[in-house]
């Protein structure tokens, strides 16, 4: 039941913002007709004294076929097709994942420089416009909005968290924005959620599951807790654990959900002692994941269960240190020092522009952002038909191996790492990859049914007819 | 459930309480002579914690560490109140509010500007890093032990000093009626300084206390700052008794809520709020019409 709450409350969200368009638009800047007769009632209003509410009410019926039929239109022709081309950037610089969102920005830059000091995309700049989410849905969906209609972004990337993700991905629909995710979610490639606009470069809660669940099942005990984060990433790890556990005959002793931003996890621990597991899992993420891998060491629950994190991030072992992650296995997309040509490159790019190598959300956002702008450079277009068709089913190595876009949902798929913590010989000399779990032939990946698509057709969903 | 691991839970809270109980003893102490709500107070936790940082990273003494750190963020009260409280003296309380809440974002800016917003790893030192048997029934960290220890200690050196010295006793006679020690030829100013320092070095000292066991980055006050004033309004608004045993009513209020429902763990706080303040609404040793 409070599964859904989340859902409901982005959806209410996004559904007030969805109103705040179509009334803006009414009342304000819509067609030259409509504007004309918005100009003519704006009058009235201060003549006779109505309020907005009303004055929407009544020019509401008249106007709203017009407005609506060419609310798109209006969109286009504000579209800029000269100038640079604009990438919006949400991120929560601010808040329990500040560090990653920093990183994800840096990833970002990167590939933009790049991709400018060759000559930007169609014979145009590239511009990266980054925005604060403060990691709250709400925020998202308005810095998105604020860059849709104020900055006139032609892509979107960034975000991190799946609800925020969902909360622009609703706003980039809205809208006809091509939008790149590059942090994890379920939904964003599920129904009713993905659309031709929307791809997800990074890997998915289901994908790691299933690769460090299956290492986790075959090299430690069956007995398995979870402490959770409690939110739609935290359950979905919690679920594909629990999925991929059954096939190895591992099952869950218990879980723990402890609310988003807990500093204190101490009050955690007599229970989960208490249950005798094999392995735990820290589904959480940022500051949670060092906090509660932090007081899990001194409690010394090492001694007694192997600890397990689905997302094992650099930015986390950094942040809190050699001791509390000592031993801690888990998974991740993308180490910097992976042997592999594109990754070598990427490294030593990023190493030089920023002083240190980059995280696995670095990764990410380098290589959807620029896989997106090679789309559009390929399509020769910004028509998200013909970027689609430029993308899907493609095979490309941007970073840390070959990916694939998968027709059916845009989703990435890529190998996986197992990846444990080490004792640093160098300061960014921390993790250790023990195992590459391949995702070839769509092995991790949810089936196309599963997601809610076609499996032989690419995904369509969505796309706004253009007048 | 075992009742050993109610036991550990229960000992649990209390270890989370000490927290609370520090720094809102600082609060209350500032706001029960000064009516001062101290909003940067959170701020001075998160500073105290990198000063920690940069003791450790120095001389790598951890006890250097809990000694630099209130000395730091208590010699920083010390100055904002004569530079910037001070002038605000006899007017409207909520003037110096908005002062030290707009200074506490000005003190988290300048940790982002000369330390980054990353995370910085702070270990307990090493002869406290061995979990430590308790009652013979369960381990706990012996960090943790020595945390609670600690607090007591401090507890009890703010009681002797405001029960047991000339100061301390014009400091509880200034709680009551300034104008009155004024009229008897004592230097108040004085006195609201050293307060000011005090409670800032009480937060320091929570800072640095709280930096092996959470992450430390800029923004690790301004939660902190909500949960201690909430730990305050229950306690009673400037009183030293109301404050400890409400921070540790609210550790244990945390850890019984965590074992048996954990989603609500982070609003438990203020259930106990409301229902403390519909039943004694200045708190539970809060004095009438401090406020007013």
């Amino acid at each position: 039941m409070v599964k859904n709450l989340d859902r409901i409350v982005y959806k209410i969200v996004v559904s007030t913002e969805m109103i705040d368009i179509v009334e803006a638009r009414m009342t304000y800047q819509p067609t030259k007709e409509g504007m004309i007769m918005a100009e003519g009632k704006k009058e009235q209003v201060t003549q006779s004294g109505i309020d907005r509410r009303t004055f929407i009410k009544t020019t509401g019926i008249v106007t709203g076929s017009v407005l609506l039929g060419g609310f798109h239109f209006v969109r286009l022709s504000q579209a800029q097709d000269t100038g640079p081309i604009k990438v919006g950037f949400p991120i929560p610089l601010t808040g329990p994942y500040g560090t990653e969102a920093k990183d994800q920005q840096a990833g970002a830059e990167l590939a933009i420089a790049q991709i400018n000091a060759k000559g930007g995309i169609l014979g145009r700049k590239v511009e990266l416009l980054v925005r604060d989410t403060k990691l709250n849905a709400a925020e998202a969906a308005r810095r998105a909005k604020e860059l849709i209609e104020s900055e006139h972004v032609h892509i979107m990337s960034g975000v991190l968290s799946a609800a925020n993700q969902l909360a622009v991905n609703e706003q980039c629909k809205l809208h006809g924005i091509p939008y790149v995710s590059v942090s994890q979610a379920n939904e964003i490639t599920q129904r009713p959620d993905n659309s031709i606009y929307t791809y997800h470069e990074a890997m998915d809660p289901h994908m790691t599951t299933q690769a460090v669940g299956e290492y986790v099942a075959k090299k430690y005990g069956k007995k398995w807790y979870f402490l959770t984060s409690d939110y739609a990433y935290g359950w979905q790890m919690t679920d594909g654990f629990i999925r991929r556990g059954k096939e190895y005959g591992a099952k869950s002793v218990g879980e723990t959900k402890h609310p988003l931003g807990t500093s204190d996890y101490s009050s955690y621990m007599p229970r989960i002692l208490a249950a005798k597991p094999d392995v735990l899992f820290l589904n959480n993420f940022g500051k949670d994941q060092i906090n509660s891998a932090k007081q899990a060491t001194a409690f010394g629950l090492k001694k007694k269960m192997q600890i397990v994190c689905p997302i094992l991030l650099m930015s986390s072992r950094l942040g809190g240190g050699e001791e509390p992650f000592d031993g801690v296995i888990g998974g991740t997309s993308f180490y910097w020092e992976m042997n592999h040509p594109t990754a070598k490159e990427f490294v030593a790019a990023f190493q030089k522009a920023n002083g240190r190598p980059p995280i696995d959300y670095a990764g990410y956002a380098y290589g959807g952002v620029k896989e997106i702008l090679m789309g559009v450079e390929r399509a020769g277009s910004l028509d998200p038909t013909k970027l689609a068709e430029a993308i899907e089913g493609r095979t490309y190595d941007n970073y840390k191996g070959p990916q694939w876009w998968r027709p059916c949902d845009h989703q990435s798929q890529q190998d996986v790492f197992i990846i444990k913590s080490k004792k640093a010989k160098a300061e960014y000399d921390v993790f250790q990859i023990i195992q590459t779990v391949s995702g070839k032939g769509e092995r991790l990946l949810r089936t196309c049914i599963e997601v809610g698509q076609n499996p032989s057709k690419p995904i369509r969903s969505g796309l706004i007819e253009k007048k | 459930m075992e009742w050993t691991a109610i036991v550990m839970q229960l000992f649990t809270g209390l270890s989370l309480g000490m927290l609370y109980v520090l720094l809102a003893l600082g609060l209350s102490i500032i706001f029960g002579l000064l009516t001062v709500v101290n909003f940067a107070h959170g701020a001075m936790y998160m500073w105290g914690a990198y000063a920690g940082v940069a003791t450790v990273a120095i001389t790598g003494n951890f006890w250097l560490a809990l000694l630099v750190a209130p000395l730091v963020v208590g010699g920083y009260g010390l100055l904002v109140e004569r530079t910037l409280i001070r002038p605000l003296y006899g007017r409207d309380i909520n003037y110096p509010l908005l002062l030290t809440f707009g200074l506490q974002f000005i003190m988290i800016e300048i940790i982002r500007i000369f330390w980054g917003t990353s995370d910085y790893p702070f270990q307990a030192p090493e002869a406290l890093s061995m979990p430590l048997e308790i009652f013979g029934i369960f381990y706990f960290p012996a960090y943790r032990v020595f945390v609670i220890g600690l607090t007591v200690v401090i507890c009890f050196v703010l009681w002797f000093f405001l029960e047991r010295t000339n100061l301390g006793l014009i400091i509880k006679a200034g709680t009551r009626d300034s104008l009155m020690v004024k009229a008897l030829g004592i230097d108040m100013g004085r006195i609201w300084w050293l307060v000011f320092g005090i409670g800032s070095a009480l937060a320091g000292i929570a800072g640095v206390l709280a930096a092996p066991i959470r992450s430390v980055f800029p923004e690790m006050g301004l939660a902190m700052l909500v949960e201690c004033f909430v730990v305050v309004v229950v306690g009673g608004m400037g009183s030293l008794k109301g404050a400890i045993l409400s921070g540790i009513i609210m550790g244990e209020a945390i850890a019984i809520t965590t074992l048996f429902y954990p989603q609500m763990a982070d609003i438990v706080i203020f259930l106990v709020m409301a229902v403390v303040l519909l039943i004694r609404p200045s708190g539970l040793f809060g004095r009438a019409g401090l406020l007013e």
